[in-house]
């Protein structure tokens, strides 16, 4: 057993430091780089690995062997990136002849804006923003042109349309990628409620004028909601990598930190910005100004409530020894409970999470066996 | 070291504690298995295969065990672990070769995107490499195994797997899976094959493996140029026909028998384009496998 713990232990060091500091992993012996290839792989961050070995100048040091796989993880990314430009190129196509723009949220953000994070990142789907007044239009000509919804189960249907901040996904047949349309950046139940016509009104418009990204204080501030309070802790790590890249690239404009700090107090939103200075700090040894994390303590929580949360978040974003896991589903249920606690009140909480179980055990062994026979 | 060097019973306990690292043409697959009747035919359909020795990268992990609770008795299953999750329903216990065979296939289309890889048997004779791109049912596998028997090298049986920097296939040798009349098929026209034993009831039906040569476990690691391309098409009772056809018919053929060619963009249009320069291509109709081998034959002489 102690043996186990070990090997878990020593997988947290070895992410975490090949992600802050890939020259290190030029001396890692060949356990570890074999640990280190499925644990950036399980992270969804090897083709982010592979390119910032490349940029330092670092693969004549790496085995060859892992060279091949760094080859193959930046080919899978590199189709991802192709597919979300194609996916928005086609947006923009079924809006021809409208005047209305698109805002670019996170991935295809990074993407289209060429910005740092984008470097080897794995994109899921396309996240869009659209102001509420047009939301209806715009998936009324996405229908139109071809889009299906992805959730078809009518409680889904609902609860997207009643409660959450985006539309139920679309997706065309053809392509398959996940489009999610956001109207506003938290769930409408949420406790934080920022308003998205300040996001939109003070957007930044792309060389292609009909796409747009959020200014990059509300860039953090929305990688941040999403990573802290959605529930979703799977691409957790990604994501905090994606926040530390964004600190580092913004961070030497003038007044980006007090500006960010305002901004985060003005949308009732510093205490998703304490969590992302905290844990990119922590984690992957961001370089943050002292100034900044002095300001944010004003969002913390309470001493408890912290100390709970440092486990909480260390357990889902620094992942296990594959062959040995152990505590990381209870975390990433319990982190998924509370951004449902923060999203709405306790009863429609607990029906909810009742009613997702139900489905979600009908639903496992179908999807199991649609992934396996989609493969040979 | 060969599998083969490997006590059943050293192979057993390795398998159940760290785990064998096995190579497989250009891939080391890490092993573990507590499921009784595995270690026999791995030995099996493995003995001539390199053993990597510890420590070494893994490329792909697999484990195999068996689910707890009243299914380890009843009925009893086998679930396959790739890299520590689960991706495919559990197999009934008997099936832990076929379901090994079928996840390390996963694994390779899944991952490998170094290469361009083809959906295609792949056999070399004379140093240039014989392509036989097709889906299921096609009887690519047949040709395939009988090619093998009458002494092309096998390079695989399912991937076409070509290298970026000089477009050369690289063998990747495993025990060929024969399906359902297949079996009778091959054993009919090679009596003395080296066949498994019959699976009953698999998702493909009854699959029966053929064993690899030991000669082409010991040179895969010698690579060729590709030399012809030639689409299989198995038709009952019809005569033999291998008609040429022109490069940009068998281009869009190759790039509809690829696992990843929309996947590799500019790269895999670069790719098949100088592999289908670089080739013959035709199509073949036959029902007669000796026929069959007999126009390879001629193919590689002319």
């Amino acid at each position: 057993m102690r043996a186990d713990r070990d090997d878990g232990k020593h997988g947290v060091n070895i992410l975490l430091t090949a992600l802050s500091d890939p020259a290190t992993a030029v001396s890692f012996t060949v356990e570890e780089w074999d640990l280190l290839l499925r644990l950036a792989r399980a992270t969804r961050l090897l083709g982010r690995l592979a390119v910032c070995m490349e940029e330092q100048g670092l693969l004549s040091q790496v085995p060859p062997q892992v060279v091949e796989h760094f080859s193959a993880a930046r080919v899978f990314v590199d189709h991802r990136q192709r597919t979300a430009r194609w996916e928005i190129n086609r947006i923009l196509a079924a809006l021809e002849g409208g005047d209305m723009s698109l805002v670019l949220l996170k991935g295809s953000a990074y993407i289209l804006a060429g910005l740092p994070p984008s470097r080897g990142r794995l994109l899921s789907d396309v996240d869009l923003l659209v102001p509420r007044e047009l939301l209806d239009g715009f998936e009324q000509t996405l229908l139109g042109h071809g889009w299906e919804s992805v959730k078809l189960e009518e409680y889904d249907q609902r609860y997207y349309r009643t409660w959450m901040h985006e539309l139920p996904p679309l997706s065309h047949p053809e392509r398959g990628l996940e489009v999610d349309i956001h109207h506003t950046i938290s769930p409408l139940t949420s406790r934080l409620s920022p308003d998205p016509e300040r996001l939109i009104a003070d957007s930044i418009p792309l060389a292609d004028s009909r796409l747009r990204v959020l200014q990059p204080v509300d860039m953090v501030l929305h990688s941040a909601v999403h990573l802290f309070h959605d529930g979703e802790f799977i691409n957790g790590l990604r994501d905090l990598v994606d926040l530390a890249d964004l600190f580092q690239h913004f961070g030497k404009q003038a007044n980006f930190w007090t500006k960010l700090v305002d901004r985060a107090r003005s949308q009732g939103l510093l205490r998703p910005l304490f969590y992302t200075l905290r844990y990119t700090k922590r984690l992957l040894a961001a370089e943050l100004p002292a100034s900044a994390l002095a300001a944010a303590d004003e969002g913390a929580p309470s001493g408890l409530v912290l100390h709970l949360m440092d486990n909480l978040i260390e357990a889902v974003m620094i992942p296990e020894h594959p062959d040995f896991p152990r505590h990381r589903r209870v975390a990433q249920w319990l982190l998924y409970v509370r951004s449902h606690w923060l999203r709405m009140p306790p009863l429609m909480l607990l029906k909810h999470l009742v009613r997702k179980k139900v489905m979600r055990w009908r639903q496992r062994k179908s999807a199991v066996r649609a992934l396996a026979q989609g493969n040979r | 070291m060969k599998l083969a060097e490997l006590a059943e019973e050293t192979l057993t306990q390795r398998l159940e504690g760290r785990g064998i690292l096995l190579q497989t043409g250009p891939f080391t697959v890490r092993i573990n298995s507590g499921v009784e009747g595995f270690t026999q035919l791995l030995r099996q359909f493995y003995a001539n295969f390199p053993v990597v020795s510890e420590p070494a990268i893994a490329d792909f992990h697999m484990r195999l065990t068996m689910p707890g609770g009243i299914r380890r008795r009843w009925r009893p299953q086998v679930l396959l672990l790739l890299d520590g999750q689960e991706v495919f329903l559990p197999f009934p216990l008997s099936h832990a070769f076929p379901l090994f065979e079928w996840g390390l296939n996963w694994c390779i289309a899944m991952q490998a995107h170094q290469y361009l890889m083809l959906h295609s048997a792949a056999v070399e004779r004379s140093g240039r490499v014989l392509l036989l791109p097709a889906g299921s049912g096609s009887g690519k596998s047949t040709l395939c195994a009988a090619l093998v028997n009458r002494g092309w090298r096998l390079f695989s049986d399912e991937f076409g797997l070509v290298r970026a920097a000089d477009g050369h296939l690289i063998p990747l040798p495993r025990p060929m899976p024969l399906k359902n009349r297949s079996i009778d098929v091959i054993r009919d026209f090679a009596p003395d094959a080296d066949l498994g034993p019959s699976f009953h009831g698999t998702r493909k039906g009854t699959i029966a493996h053929l064993g690899t040569p030991a000669a082409c476990v010991e040179q895969s690691g010698v690579s060729a140029p590709p030399g012809w391309l030639v689409f299989p098409c198995y038709q009952p009772s019809v005569s033999l026909r291998l008609e040429p056809i022109s490069k940009p018919q068998a281009f869009i053929k190759l790039a509809n028998n690829s696992f990843n060619y929309q996947l590799l963009g500019l790269r895999g249009f670069r790719e098949a384009s100088r592999l289908v320069g670089n080739c013959d291509s035709y199509i073949l109709s036959y029902s007669n496998l000796e026929e069959a081998i007999v126009a390879m034959d001629r193919l590689a002489e002319s």
